[in-house]
């Protein structure tokens, strides 16, 4: 039975990254997976198999568009084509949610696909603030703003990450998108606690979760230089995080991050299983 | 001490510089290795695109050349847009433009068949026409049709046997490639992307089909370059690619 209302919002339930391979079993076995993800710029060709399996899904499914190319951390004007592309893409699939990185990923009219660090500065929020602005605009929603993986510092930042996240969200009213894998990974690198970034976070503002797993490796001196890779399970410490969080926020639309080296559909639905578990564990 | 994305970028595209100064670890000393994980990633995340673009190109030159190669080109040709799926557009005069790989001629040609394919794949849809309307036709009124084709249909003209080569490294017992041109039809019946050599003339005769001329001015074109080219044979060749999407006989 569709519920098309039921589908304007993402469900505070366990979501995944929507894999092409995963197709067959998510259309006829979902089990814990109630929501899916798509990466905004795998869907902007003009036709073919990705689009039609697109349109299947979001029947079936809410449907989170999350954008990884628009650069809004960037310091030059974003792309005027890229925001045509992810009007199109949010109006013709209309989907429960839009989100997109506090980060950078084109200059000169270079893309360099990867999420790039940016200075935590007045000047930033400013030029953040703006093309945030011009992006609800365009597309006639609000969108959530995902706080990112750190591997190193500005000398020059003046705003801590949380500080920085939360006047975002109120100069442009946008949601946030708080992914805790990426909290563990930069607190883990930059050595502060995770729990006091959590404590710090305008957590009413969060439309929804990420989890993900990550690669260990360490700096020049010796200490632990998590990367955010998505490429394994979800590890103990990010779900106990997942738990002291939503002890604090309450439920969430909680999703599976896995891109690389991507596993059978039962490997991932029971990642999206256990972030069942934790959700039930939550007072609604 | 502020760091530009100028200097940021300059710094990830080439190892050789130095880690800008102002990115730093949690003890405010230099980020060094740090700035690693962003040429890494770069490096990585552009080189697996090349891959999964060009599969048959990677595997004619092997993974470490196909590596070095995609490491070359994706420093002098970084993404112009995020739509990785259009990525490597250059890359077929990329390599012809490489002195070492002068000896492998063809794999220009490969990739430009590659290139093809992909960009079928995510084409726009369009409705095929019933071939029953065609048939129908009296022998002028055909001549004087023009036929609208699928935003999909593509042709790559070449000097070298590039559908044997692409067939001989994605089929298993497909046979092996002998030294003759090959001009490629590229159509997308429905979601796959299908490579369907072309009679002698074909290509002629459908890239003038493209630039709005009748089927028989397409044909006087194609039988002026090979007075044995095939019309039934290219034609059938479309229908069974989906690749006639419109029919104005109207004159």
């Amino acid at each position: 039975m569709l519920d098309s209302a039921a589908h304007n919002r993402l469900p505070a339930a366990p979501g995944v990254g929507y894999k092409p391979q995963h197709f067959a079993q998510i259309t006829t076995d979902p089990g814990s997976v109630k929501w899916l993800e798509i990466h905004a710029e795998n869907y902007m060709g003009d036709g073919g198999r990705p689009i039609a399996q697109l349109r299947h899904l979001s029947e079936r499914f809410a449907m989170s568009v999350h954008g990884v190319g628009l650069s809004i951390g960037g310091e030059g004007p974003l792309d005027a084509d890229h925001l045509t592309r992810l009007k199109h893409l949010v109006g013709w699939l209309n989907p429960a949610s839009f989100s997109e990185h506090l980060a950078w990923s084109t200059h000169d009219s270079h893309f360099y696909n990867d999420l790039l660090p940016l200075p935590y500065t007045d000047t930033s929020l400013q030029r953040i603030c703006d093309h945030i602005d011009e992006l609800q605009d365009t597309i006639g929603r609000r969108m959530l703003l995902e706080n990112p993986s750190s591997y190193l510092a500005f000398a020059e930042s003046t705003w801590s990450e949380p500080e920085f996240l939360a006047e975002i969200s109120r100069r442009t009213g946008c949601g946030l998108l708080l992914d805790v894998n990426n909290v563990f990974v930069s607190a883990t690198n930059l050595d502060f606690s995770p729990q006091g970034y959590i404590d710090a976070f305008p957590l009413d503002e969060v439309g929804e979760v990420h989890l993900g797993g990550h690669d260990e490796d360490e700096d020049d001196h010796g200490h632990p230089l998590l990367i955010d890779s998505h490429g394994r399970e979800v590890v103990d410490p990010v779900w106990a995080l997942l738990d002291y969080t939503l002890a604090k926020s309450g439920p969430k639309p909680v999703l599976i991050e896995w891109d690389n080296d991507v596993p059978d559909w039962p490997v991932l639905e029971a990642e999206a299983a256990r972030a069942a578990t934790a959700l039930e564990r939550v007072p609604a | 001490m502020s760091v530009s994305q100028t200097e940021f970028t300059r710094a990830m595209m080439d190892a050789g510089q130095p880690v800008p100064d102002g990115l730093i670890d949690h003890h405010a000393k230099p980020a060094g290795r740090r700035f690693s994980v962003y040429r890494n990633n770069v490096a990585v995340s552009l080189t697996e695109a090349m891959h999964s673009a060009f599969p048959v190109t990677a595997k004619l030159l092997g993974k470490q050349n196909m590596d070095g190669l995609a490491g070359i080109y994706l420093r002098q040709h970084p993404p112009s847009s995020p739509l990785m799926m259009f990525y490597g557009e250059h890359f077929p005069a990329f390599l012809e433009g490489m002195e070492q790989l002068k000896h492998l001629g063809y794999l220009g040609d490969v990739a430009r068949l590659e290139l093809a394919l992909r960009r079928a794949y995510h084409a726009a849809d369009a409705a095929p026409i019933a071939p029953e309307p065609l048939g129908a036709l009296t022998p002028d009124q055909l001549m004087n049709t023009r036929l609208t084709l699928a935003p999909a249909v593509q042709v790559i003209c070449s000097p070298w046997p590039i559908h044997a080569i692409w067939r001989y490294n994605t089929e298993d017992g497909a046979p092996k490639p002998e030294p003759k041109a090959q001009d490629v039809l590229v159509t997308r019946p429905e979601f796959d992307s299908i490579p369907q050599v072309l009679p002698s003339g074909g290509a002629i005769w459908i890239r003038a089909l493209m630039e709005g001329a009748t089927i028989g001015e397409a044909l006087e074109q194609a039988a002026a370059a090979d007075e044995t080219f095939d019309l039934g044979a290219t034609l059938a060749l479309l229908l069974q690619g989906g690749a006639i999407t419109g029919l104005d006989s109207k004159g």
